[in-house]
């Protein structure tokens, strides 16, 4: 009903290209969740669909219509920004109820419209306030709201939960993929917290510097991140990454980490003999002991306990740091010399010199957006 | 507050009468001179005991004024109606003008746009009697030149590019992303103007208007120049006081009186709303 797609499209201010010829598709009722360190282009991206303002090149497509040059307003898309961009002087009632007001919608039609997304998201008894008088988490929920009132096919979330507390934003990462599912509504949704974006996409389409470096399903993007960039946006506490020379012997390929030969599970030919840089998550290290074969011995120096897991920071005979992240009650050490082995399954190869990632398996074409 | 002791806070009414009394005293001593005769005015030592008199407000209203060389016709009454007609027409003019000017240069940089705000400010460098000849000559080719409407398109000058650049500054304090998501909600830029941007930026409209006004009402130049006797406002017709057998001091201090009273009343009602709207602050977030 409301698939979005965007066909190279080019923004630029002045001299600087803010967007760099990006395509992307969105199925219909599908959750893409656009993430990246601020200036990647996501903000603009979602204006240019909502249509406030226009692009240099390309086209946007909503519903398969051209878009391009349509008013904002006769778009029939539902936006929810940032800074909540509440009308300061009205209530919230009155604020939730603008895009039926557009409609021309009956005052019972409205007031049966906004109670019910209120009532959805727990803010019925604050809508005769201003938004002066609401808490930052009232205020986000009024501007959601707002956005899901007229029940738009194409809903635009610009990091809707930044400003707001952990705890409201926890919860709220819990029930937003609920509320966005009952809705059936195509969602883009625009964050910086990779776990806001683990949790809410369907897929995940990572940007930075105008361009789309990866797109592909949270699981994908974790596990086959297409650089090292995005292999360290991506997971708490980041990824171990090390120089290190691929060999080969009998046994297949391996790196050699503190004089110790680890076998990794896929290297390929192309990696072998070249300058690599290997990625290992903090939880596909574990304690072991000593006669464990390919055991490397380090040095404990720190370790914070984070309630479910417990993250350690070891030093190498080389003098490397590693984190080391294990679930709470599980054996370890805390202190002294101690063990540690590498699951050689999920260790990532990147070339050192361009940070891609060698052995791409199902990493997605970076110009078409599309999945290979 | 609750620890301020009751010297302190004798003190405190002490020092706060005294700067009232610093800044009304003018006002009050020509408040007190409007009901007195100039004889008792010009009495040596000044005395602040005195025997009220109505007869100087009488004589504005009736617009017959007593001197010793006789009675003299002023029109004082009608210099006033001219003031409130002249200032109230221009800055309703400007506001319709400027401020959909004002917001069109805030939210839109068109080709030039901004050549032509700095333009429009440039009205106010020039000195009046600069511009004041030729545009007395070209308005006698017109027959612009003493009528109101003559009057009230110079009086342009002043109001325009003050309500202009004021009001455009709060349009741009408006974050953009109300209104964008206001349009995005369904509604056309026009309503968008209407529903978002006005109210948001009424105190600041309202500011404008009402220093727009003052600064009209306070004219005195191009009314003296442009306007004949019967479309001459009170600043103009304050002059008629200065009569051949003295200085009407009484006469003068009733006028005053009478003609700051619109302006006073003006800003403060108005100043209630623009506390109101600068205390509304939640236009962030």
């Amino acid at each position: 009903m409301a698939s979005l797609e965007l066909r190279n499209l080019v923004k630029r201010y002045k001299s600087q290209t803010v967007l760099d010829n990006l395509s992307l598709t969105v199925a219909d009722g599908e959750t893409l969740v656009l993430f990246g360190p601020s200036g990647a282009g996501k903000t603009v991206l979602l204006r240019l669909v909502a249509g406030v303002i226009d692009p240099d090149e390309g086209k946007i497509l909503i519903g398969g219509e051209d878009m391009t040059d349509v008013d904002a307003e006769f778009r029939g898309v539902g936006m929810a920004f940032q800074n909540f961009a509440l009308f300061p002087h009205m209530s919230a009632f009155d604020n939730i109820a603008t895009p039926l007001e557009a409609k021309r919608s009956s005052q019972s039609a409205i007031k049966a419209g906004v109670e019910s997304v209120a009532k959805l998201l727990k803010i019925g008894h604050v809508l005769s306030h201003k938004p002066r008088a609401l808490s930052n988490g009232q205020k986000q929920r009024t501007a959601l709201a707002r956005a899901l009132v007229g029940s738009p096919p194409l809903l635009l979330l610009d990091d809707p939960l930044r400003n707001v507390d952990a705890k409201l934003r926890f919860e709220m990462r819990l029930e937003l993929p609920r509320l966005l599912a009952d809705r059936g509504a195509t969602v883009v949704y625009v964050t910086q917290d990779y776990k806001e974006a683990m949790a809410l996409g369907d897929r995940i389409a990572v940007m930075s510097q105008g361009v789309i470096r990866q797109l592909g399903t949270p699981e994908q993007i974790y596990r086959e991140p297409a650089n090292i960039e995005i292999a360290r946006l991506f997971g708490d506490p980041t990824i171990n990454l090390l120089d290190v020379k691929p060999a080969r012997d009998g046994r297949g390929g391996y790196v050699g980490l503190s004089n110790v030969q680890v076998h990794l599970a896929d290297v390929p030919e192309t990696a072998i003999g070249r300058d690599c840089i290997i990625g290992l998550r903090p939880e596909a290290l574990h304690f072991v002991g000593e006669n464990e074969p390919g055991a490397i011995p380090v040095t404990v120096e720190a370790e914070t306990p984070l309630n479910e897991k417990i993250v350690t920071l070891v030093r190498t005979v080389r003098g490397r740091e590693i984190l080391v992240s294990r679930p709470a009650g599980t054996p370890g050490r805390s202190e002294g010399k101690a063990h540690i082995v590498v699951d050689g399954k999920s260790a990532l190869l990147f070339d050192r010199a361009s940070g891609e990632r060698i052995g791409a398996k199902n990493i997605v074409n970076l110009r078409s957006g599309e999945a290979a | 507050m609750e620890h301020t002791s009751l010297l302190e806070r004798i003190l405190r009414g002490v020092a706060l009468t005294l700067v009232v009394i610093f800044f009304m005293f003018p006002i009050v001593w020509i408040f007190m001179m409007s009901f007195q005769t100039n004889e008792t005015i010009l009495r040596i030592p000044p005395q602040l005991i005195f025997e009220p008199t109505l007869a100087n407000y009488t004589a504005l209203i009736t617009g017959k004024l007593m001197t010793a060389a006789g009675t003299l016709d002023i029109a004082f009454m009608r210099n006033l109606w001219n003031s409130v007609f002249l200032s109230v027409t221009s800055v309703a003019v400007s506001l319709l003008l400027g401020v959909p000017a004002a917001y069109a240069f805030a939210r839109h940089k068109f080709r030039g746009s901004e050549d032509i705000a700095f333009t429009l400010l440039s009205f106010r460098f020039a000195p009046a009697l600069l511009v004041l000849l030729p545009l007395t000559l070209y308005f006698q080719k017109l027959g612009l030149a003493n009528t109101y409407i003559g009057l009230i398109w110079v009086y342009q000058l002043i109001c325009l590019p003050l309500i202009l650049w004021i009001v455009r500054g709060y349009f741009e304090d408006i974050p953009a992303d109300i209104e964008y998501a206001y349009r995005i909600g369904g509604h056309s830029w026009f309503a968008t103007f209407r529903k978002i941007a006005l109210p948001l930026a009424g105190p600041g409209i309202a500011a404008a208007g009402l220093l727009a006004f003052i600064f009209a009402w306070n004219n005195f130049v191009f009314a003296l120049v442009l306007a004949s006797a019967d479309k001459q406002p009170v600043t103009v017709g304050a002059l008629a006081f200065i009569t051949s057998s003295g200085i009407q001091y009484g006469q003068i201090s009733a006028a005053i009186v009478l003609s700051i009273t619109p302006t006073l009343a003006l800003a403060l009602y108005a100043q209630r709303y623009l506390v109101e709207g600068l205390s509304l602050g939640a236009v962030k977030g």
